[in-house]
């Protein structure tokens, strides 16, 4: 069976493993069979042209591709080569754009009238606002009331391209309730309206759909690194959220593996662990397979423990800490108090707070082939503060996790390293600025010369 | 894509598998109250209130005043923190359960209390029923639901391509499993819905979420229409708040109305003030004259003033 068929036959499936499915009320159904077949059609077929097109405008509106930048400052501190993927170079300062600009021309091949879309730091709705305002077509995000009040920059950018803003005001205002507040509307006009699903998250397809929008980043970074360090890095780290950089950062490494136990796919990988002893570079016709590590860097916030009482989790740790349960229309791993109350996440990163995660992502955790790992508010902030000083990059708080990781772990990375800088960081400067006041960080300046 | 197309060729669908159908000859193994208490007092009232708004106590009080007040079936509600097929009104009445502290377990004892003509079913999100046990798992909610003396389930997020666990557990402890119907549904996600529906067949009125509304929408009368064929008893429910409306429902075909937001809007402008049970009581009596009404196209007796 050759690779394509074996994509083709696994993508036929509404699930990864035991996570996924469709989770949704009975109206939807239909619109995701819809969504089914568009995908089918356009994306794995790339009928009437759609990829080429898809392509193109990432290219010129885009700006694709980004640039895989070895950080020779990093490099020297670890003692070890340090590339950085820069998908804060992508039209709008984040990697949400590929999928954004991809779900709404989609949308446009499938004959729908009118965009919806949910946000959570606001990259999401702002890449949203863009394709929609760049392909013509009326546009709506719901962002949490709290949300909008620590990233107002995207709101007026949002606002800019011509998108309305609907504050969420239930729960704690972030991007779970924004999701809920984006279902009702979808379940209300679903007959026109697409819902530009922000992550790797929700019932199939999307999650499928946006992995795929998102495989880029790794597309590029498989053949960009082979090209600049002649092999295939030792370790992929990038932080996740909902995980659509994660994902995208990682889909192309899946296979990458010398050992067989995952050496077909990610769906059978849960052979006996006596077939890991041996192991062998794959042989698939191509080169013999490397291993590359793959390592998701979720928000520790300030604990890893989850307050039954108060149903709140200081942090978004799903996949490190999450059990599995149903939450917006996937099977997956989530952040619940026993009895199957979702609680409130925290990070200091907007764009990570989030109790649910991608259901791939799980899959891939659950069978061993994604390593979760945590990384603190402080380290985050460290991490971004760092980057900005050493390299000239001002990250975006969620990619800044990554980083942090890379600071606190990277003897165990290998030799060579892809972080993926999944967004720049401009959107975030009040929220660093307030938070690195409150803390002694030892990586940020000293902002208080400048008061007088 | 047809779901029908995936199957490998020479393997035959497992029950409820997409295109999977339940035969028409396998009833199922037990005798669905549900069934029998719409099919009975046609035209039945199907009332709804969320479980712990504003207490446990008052829920107990609020349905069995909607029991005297003529509901032949009363749906409670165990609230589930994500409420996506709820509007505002309901949204709000969870908001107040989970703020009392009500838990499942709660939940369960007040089932285990109740003592009513109509029989009770279970409206919550497929998560509560998931993590009632120590693992993710739907038995042993069904099992508990089943000793508690419920009689069916409702699930506003589990469409019938993801049914086969609840479903078998449902099956085997004699639970109906009702399931919705949209203004969407046609063709055959239809015929796939109907062939795994039991109990009746919970017929949204319109698009989008739960909520009083002041008219009846067309889409109900469609959705009649495609449905007469079915032998299955029929509800309609989602924006039903007023006796004329259950009146021009029934007249459209179906053999129940089921009323949510109307009820709770009741308990939420009565707080905890001990008037709501004896008004949800009256609207239980307005709802089921009109559905009378709309059965027979004769006004029924005003009843006597209390």
């Amino acid at each position: 069976m050759s690779t394509s068929e074996r994509n083709r036959e696994r993508d036929s499936e509404r699930t990864f493993g035991d996570y996924g499915g469709q989770y949704v009320p009975e109206a939807l159904m239909p619109a995701l069979q819809e969504l089914e077949d568009a995908y089918e059609r356009y994306v794995i077929e790339n009928e009437d042209g759609f990829m080429d097109e898809f392509r193109d405008r990432m290219r010129d509106f885009g700006g694709r591709p980004t640039p895989l930048q070895r950080a020779d400052r990093l490099s020297e501190r670890y003692d070890r080569e340090i590339y950085l993927k820069r998908e804060d170079l992508v039209h709008g300062g984040a990697h949400k754009l590929n999928n954004a600009l991809g779900q709404v021309l989609l949308a446009k091949y499938m004959g729908k009238e009118r965009i919806i879309a949910e946000t959570g730091a606001g990259q999401h709705g702002t890449a949203t606002a863009m394709a929609a305002a760049h392909l013509d077509m009326p546009c709506e995000i719901y962002m949490g009331r709290t949300d909008i009040n620590r990233q107002r920059p995207n709101v007026y950018r949002m606002r800019m391209n011509g998108a309305e803003v609907n504050p969420v005001t239930a729960g704690s205002g972030t991007l779970k309730e924004a999701i809920n507040e984006t279902m009702r509307d979808w379940a209300t006009t679903v007959e026109r309206t697409h819902y530009v699903i922000g992550s790797v998250v929700g019932p199939h397809p999307f999650p499928k759909l946006v992995r795929d929008f998102q495989s880029v980043i790794g597309r590029e970074a498989r053949a960009q690194i082979q090209d600049r360090a002649g092999r295939l890095p030792d370790s992929v780290v990038a932080c996740a959220g909902g995980g659509s950089n994660t994902m995208g950062a990682f889909h192309e490494f899946v296979p990458d593996c010398a050992n067989p136990r995952f050496a077909d796919d990610s769906s059978s990988a849960e052979r006996s662990s006596a077939d890991s002893q041996a192991a062998q570079p794959r042989d698939d016709g191509d080169e013999p397979r490397e291993h590359v590590d793959l390592v998701a860097v979720e928000a520790g916030g300030s604990s890893l423990e989850i307050d039954e009482a108060a149903g709140l989790a200081p942090n978004s740790a799903t996949l490190s800490t999450g059990t599995d349960g149903v939450l917006h229309g996937a099977m997956t791993k989530l952040l619940q108090q026993g009895d199957g109350q979702i609680v409130e996440s925290h990070s200091v990163s907007a764009g990570l707070d989030y109790a649910g995660v991608g259901p791939e992502l799980a899959h891939l955790v659950e069978t061993g082939r994604v390593t979760p790992v945590t990384v603190d508010d402080e380290a985050a902030l460290n991490g971004f503060h760092r980057l900005s000083n050493l390299e000239g990059i001002i990250p975006a708080l969620e990619s800044s996790h990554a980083l942090g990781y890379l600071e606190e772990s990277h003897d165990e990375l290998g030799d060579v390293v892809v972080v993926n800088v999944s967004g720049r960081g401009d959107k975030d400067l009040e929220t660093v600025l307030e938070e690195t006041e409150k803390r002694d960080l030892e990586a940020a300046p000293d902002v208080e010369v400048f008061d007088g | 894509m047809s779901g029908e197309d995936r199957r490998p060729k020479g393997e035959e669908p497992r029950n409820g598998e997409r295109g999977a159908k339940r035969p028409a000859s396998v009833e199922p193994a037990y005798d669905s109250d549900v069934e029998a208490a719409i099919r009975e007092n046609y035209p039945a009232l199907i009332a709804y209130v969320t479980a712990g708004d504003p207490s446990l106590a008052d829920t107990k009080a609020y349905v069995e005043a909607l029991d005297r007040g003529g509901a032949d079936l009363i749906e409670l509600g165990l609230p589930f923190s994500e409420p996506i097929a709820e509007g505002p009104t309901i949204q709000a009445a969870i908001n107040r359960a989970l703020e009392a502290g009500t838990t499942p377990q709660g939940f369960f004892e007040l089932v285990d209390d109740l003592e009513t003509e109509a029989p009770l079913l279970v409206m919550t999100y497929y998560n509560m029923i998931l993590q009632y046990g120590p693992e993710a798992d739907v038995r042993p909610f069904v099992e508990r639901a089943a000793e508690a003396g419920l009689s069916g389930i409702i699930v506003p997020d589990l469409p019938a391509e993801e049914a086969d666990p609840l479903r078998d557990a449902c099956d085997e402890h004699g639970l109906d499993l009702v399931f919705i119907v949209a203004p969407t549904t046609e063709g055959d996600r239809l015929d796939r819905i109907m062939s795994q529906v039991s109990g009746f067949a919970y017929v949204q009125a319109r698009l989008g979420t739960t909520g009083a509304r002041a008219n009846v929408s067309t889409a109900t009368h469609d959705s009649l229409a495609r449905l007469s064929a079915y032998d299955v008893p029929k509800a309609v429910g989602f924006g039903v708040s007023e006796g004329d409306h259950a009146a021009e429902i029934i007249e459209a075909g179906a053999d129940g109305v089921i009323v949510g937001s109307a009820l709770v809007d009741i308990i939420a402008e009565h707080g905890a003030d001990g008037d709501a049970a004896a008004a949800l009581e009256a609207k239980a009596a307005e709802l089921k004259r009109g559905a009378r009404r709309g059965a027979t196209g004769e006004d029924a007796p005003e009843p006597e003033q209390p």
